[in-house]
């Protein structure tokens, strides 16, 4: 009796002092309206997208998750620092959660900002379980606003993920109807001359690629907060207030570029962690990225939230108005954009990508940032020639985005960091990671290697490791690193930002940098669904850790880089 | 003693394909975030033809495959109905094992099962599937007969984007035999060549797209010799109308 009070006062201290939150969540199966078709999903809490989860900086969370199917499941916590076995990765942090069970993460909330979750299993996630996560700060933030909306987008498809990716490994082009036809061969011999057009035709038909290989799966509603575009998700606003759009890209495989025409946009977070504010006409937001924007409306008028697909095959639409039912202009999706020869990197003179030219291609050192030798095909360059040019796309790249009204478009190089978390240091060492795959057979993978036949990539707890990503595809690849942050190299030393996604566009070269700070096992990825199951995937070990001796850590972090 | 060579090469393909690498460890990740096998269904011909000769013609090309990136087993079709004897003119069952061996190409080996109106035959067959440069999809197969006959068919088909929905397709097949087999029909040397054009509409995504189009059939040598003998024809020209499927 004694010791039962005894606990129950020492359990109410605990409470305090760690201040837990306890939160349910059931994953069930639900229906998916986008307006433009309804389709069977997966949802949370019966709702796809799953409710916002509100953390608190500092404190526990308990979430108990009740699996509804009649598959495995999971959930992962995208960008959140917490223990491997919590990051819900099915093989790597824990077996996953069947049919009929409750699991019950555990973990503190050692961050803020805008983040969200999913499932890790199979085609959940395109399918609909993904939902989103605001996590309050313990300390003042550096700017301010009167009120706040998530801000949810994905590209909802009315053929299921495993459809989809069957579709896809029958004929990658399945999905893709956005590709050179004859009377654009025709438009284009008018325009260039008629040899012109057909070398050019030529040279792609060659190489057996696609210009207009940008988007793998088109036909899809872009949704925003669930609602498509004739739904037309509103968020109220009182005239003269700050509102913080809260933007996280929870699509399957589907970059968008961002505006709301009227508004300038002071983009302040960037994958949760607060930015050197930046003031933006447009921004293109990455597969699984986050960025927090703030805007400052005056007049007493709806604006239009346009979200156009990178390849401009769709988009999603919401609207900022004060009051329900206003709506403004939305406009016209721009012209497709077409890759150049810029963006097939070394592939110009192999015309294949077996694993042989690919490390022939290295020695060229044809991907990169500094591509003097490239920028062949300066007639489809498009309004990209005149603008400064991006140094993460390659120079001369159909995909460098423009803003509609010549304003200024976001880059990665203007993002730093507002308050550094790592003190900046030289790398232990560097891995490189080339992105690689077969678009005609829709095979992905890393340095050659599917992931089915890949070794784990070993980190030592302690290091801190440079990794360069070369992108020796035609496809823009979202890599995502779980459990620790990716420091893109942006070239400002310590102001360089925190990420938990680097895009990396075709025929380049990035940088990240690693602090390896969690022990445990990894998962690594590009966030395109489609291209992650493909095998563009890796596990990640980190050996050592606070419980061993550092020594120990230390001296293998000695050792060389991947095998 | 062909048939034993068939399918030892079958054998040999396969065991190829189930040898790669096996190095990767232990890592149940593995089976939870990969996709591994895969299927589909599919005929690339659906159709009825009739002839400048009022000879009425149901075709089908059937594909049904089911397997992972490294290794397929795949079932082919092929039928031609003849609407004047009601009977199979055509009636072709392939049995194969595909595996990738360049990034464009795949090679197959199995068997072959003909069983129409007539004789009946079975072929070990070898072949090479793939995509050509300048996007022309490319399927030749060396055929062994039980009866110790040696032939290879070649067929190209290319599409043309009219728009994106809208396509035309050009398809080239012809057979070469290296020996005769008077009893099928088929004389040394080339046998027969059929050019085709079609015009489709993909109506339901890519898995439904009808179409219509023109097919020229002819038959060279001695196999044309043959088909008169036994009162067929040499030539035809053939209106079509069917539909590609898709699942």
């Amino acid at each position: 009796m004694k010791r039962q009070l005894l606990a129950a006062v020492f359990g109410g201290l605990f409470t305090v002092v760690v201040n837990a939150a306890e939160y349910n969540i059931s994953v069930d199966r639900v229906q998916i309206d986008t307006g433009d078709f309804v389709k069977e999903g997966i949802g949370y809490n019966g709702a796809s997208p799953g409710p916002v989860l509100r953390f608190k900086e500092g404190e526990e969370v308990t979430i108990n998750v009740t699996n509804n199917l009649d598959e495995m499941t999971s959930i992962h916590w995208h960008g959140l620092i917490l223990p491997f076995e919590q990051d819900g990765v099915p093989g790597i942090s824990f077996p996953g959660i069947k049919p009929g069970e409750t699991f019950t993460y555990q973990f503190p909330i050692v961050q803020a900002g805008t983040y969200w979750f999913h499932s890790h299993s199979g085609f959940q996630e395109p399918n609909g379980a993904y939902g989103a996560i605001v996590i309050e700060p313990e300390g003042r933030e550096p700017f301010r606003y009167d009120r706040e909306y998530v801000v949810q987008l994905t590209d909802k498809h009315p053929h299921s993920g495993d459809r989809i990716m069957r579709n896809l490994k029958m004929s990658a082009d399945y999905y893709n109807r956005q590709q050179q036809t004859a009377s654009d061969f025709f438009a284009e011999s008018s325009k260039k001359g008629f040899m012109a057009a057909l070398q050019d035709r030529m040279m792609w038909g060659d190489m057996r690629m696609m210009k207009a290989d940008i988007e793998d799966v088109q036909g899809f509603t872009g949704l925003i907060n669930g609602k498509g575009p004739e739904q037309n998700w509103t968020g109220l606003f009182e005239p003269g207030e700050r509102i913080r759009l809260r933007f996280i890209n929870s699509s399957a495989m589907t970059y968008f570029d961002i505006r709301i025409p009227g508004l300038e946009m002071t983009v302040v977070q960037a994958d949760g962690n607060n930015v050197q504010p930046v003031n933006v006409d447009e921004f293109r937001i990455g597969v699984a990225e986050t960025y927090d924007v703030i805007v400052r409306i005056k007049d007493e008028k709806a604006y239009t939230i346009f979200a156009e697909s990178m390849g401009r095959s769709g988009f999603a639409r919401g609207t900022l108005a004060p009051e329900e039912g206003m709506t403004a202009e939305v406009p016209e999706l721009r012209e497709a954009p077409l890759l150049t020869m810029s963006d097939m990197g070394g592939h110009m003179d192999h015309g294949d990508m077996s694993d042989d030219d690919m490390a022939d291609m290295n020695g060229d050192d044809m991907a990169g940032m500094d591509h003097s030798a490239m920028g062949h095909d300066s007639m489809d360059q498009g309004d990209g020639a005149s603008m400064p040019a991006d140094p993460f796309y390659a120079k001369g790249s159909g995909l460098i985005p423009t803003a509609s009204n010549g304003g200024k478009f976001l880059s990665y190089a203007d993002l730093k960091a507002q308050n550094p978390l790592y003190e900046d240091r030289e790398p232990t060492r560097e891995i490189e990671l080339r992105l690689t795959g077969n678009m005609e057979r829709y095979e992905w993978s890393i340095n050659g290697t599917k992931y089915e036949d890949a070794d784990p990539i070993v980190l030592q707890y302690g290091e801190r490791v440079r990794f360069k990503f070369v992108n020796e595809t035609m496809m823009t690849h979202p890599m995502h690193l779980h459990g620790m942050w990716s420091i893109l190299d942006v070239g400002e030393g310590k102001w360089n930002p925190l990420k938990h996604v680097i895009s990396v566009a075709p025929a380049t070269t990035v940088y990240m940098e690693t602090e390896v700070d969690a022990p445990g096992e990894w998962a690594f990825h590009c966030h395109l669904s489609y291209h992650a199951a493909s095998g563009m995937f890796r596990k990640i070990v980190v050996e050592g850790g606070p419980d061993t001796t550092m020594a120990e850590g230390t001296q293998n972090g000695q050792q060389g880089g991947e095998s | 003693m062909s048939r034993l060579t068939a399918s030892m090469c079958v054998l040999a393909l396969t065991a190829t394909a189930l040898n790669a690498p096996a190095i990767a460890q232990e890592d149940p990740a593995k089976k939870t975030q990969t996709a591994k096998t895969f299927w589909g269904v599919s005929a690339e011909k659906l159709e009825y033809r009739y002839s400048d000769s009022d000879e009425e013609l149901a075709v089908i090309e059937g594909d049904a495959f089911y397997g992972t990136d490294e290794l397929k087993f795949r079932w082919l079709f092929e039928g031609e109905w003849e609407e004047a004897h009601n009977a199979w003119e055509t009636l072709e069952n392939q049995f194969v094992a595909q595996i990738p061996v360049d990034d464009f190409w795949d090679a197959k080996g199995g068997i072959r099962v003909d069983t129409p109106e007539g004789p009946d035959r079975v072929y070990g067959v070898l072949g090479l599937t793939g995509l050509a440069p300048y996007w022309f999809e490319i399927d030749t197969n060396l055929y062994v007969s039980d009866e110790g006959d040696t032939s290879v068919d070649f067929e190209a088909e290319y599409e043309l984007l009219i728009t994106n929905y809208w396509i035309m397709s050009a398809t080239f097949e012809s057979l070469v035999a290296f020996s005769e087999d008077r009893e099928i029909g088929v004389g040394k040397g080339l046998n027969s060549t059929e050019v085709g054009l079609r015009l489709g509409y993909d109506l339901l995504g890519r898995s439904f797209a009808p179409y219509v189009g023109v097919v020229h059939e002819r038959k060279y040598g001695d196999t044309a010799d043959l088909a008169e003998d036994s009162g067929g024809s040499t030539e035809d020209w053939f209106a079509v109308i069917g539909a590609r499927v898709m699942f």
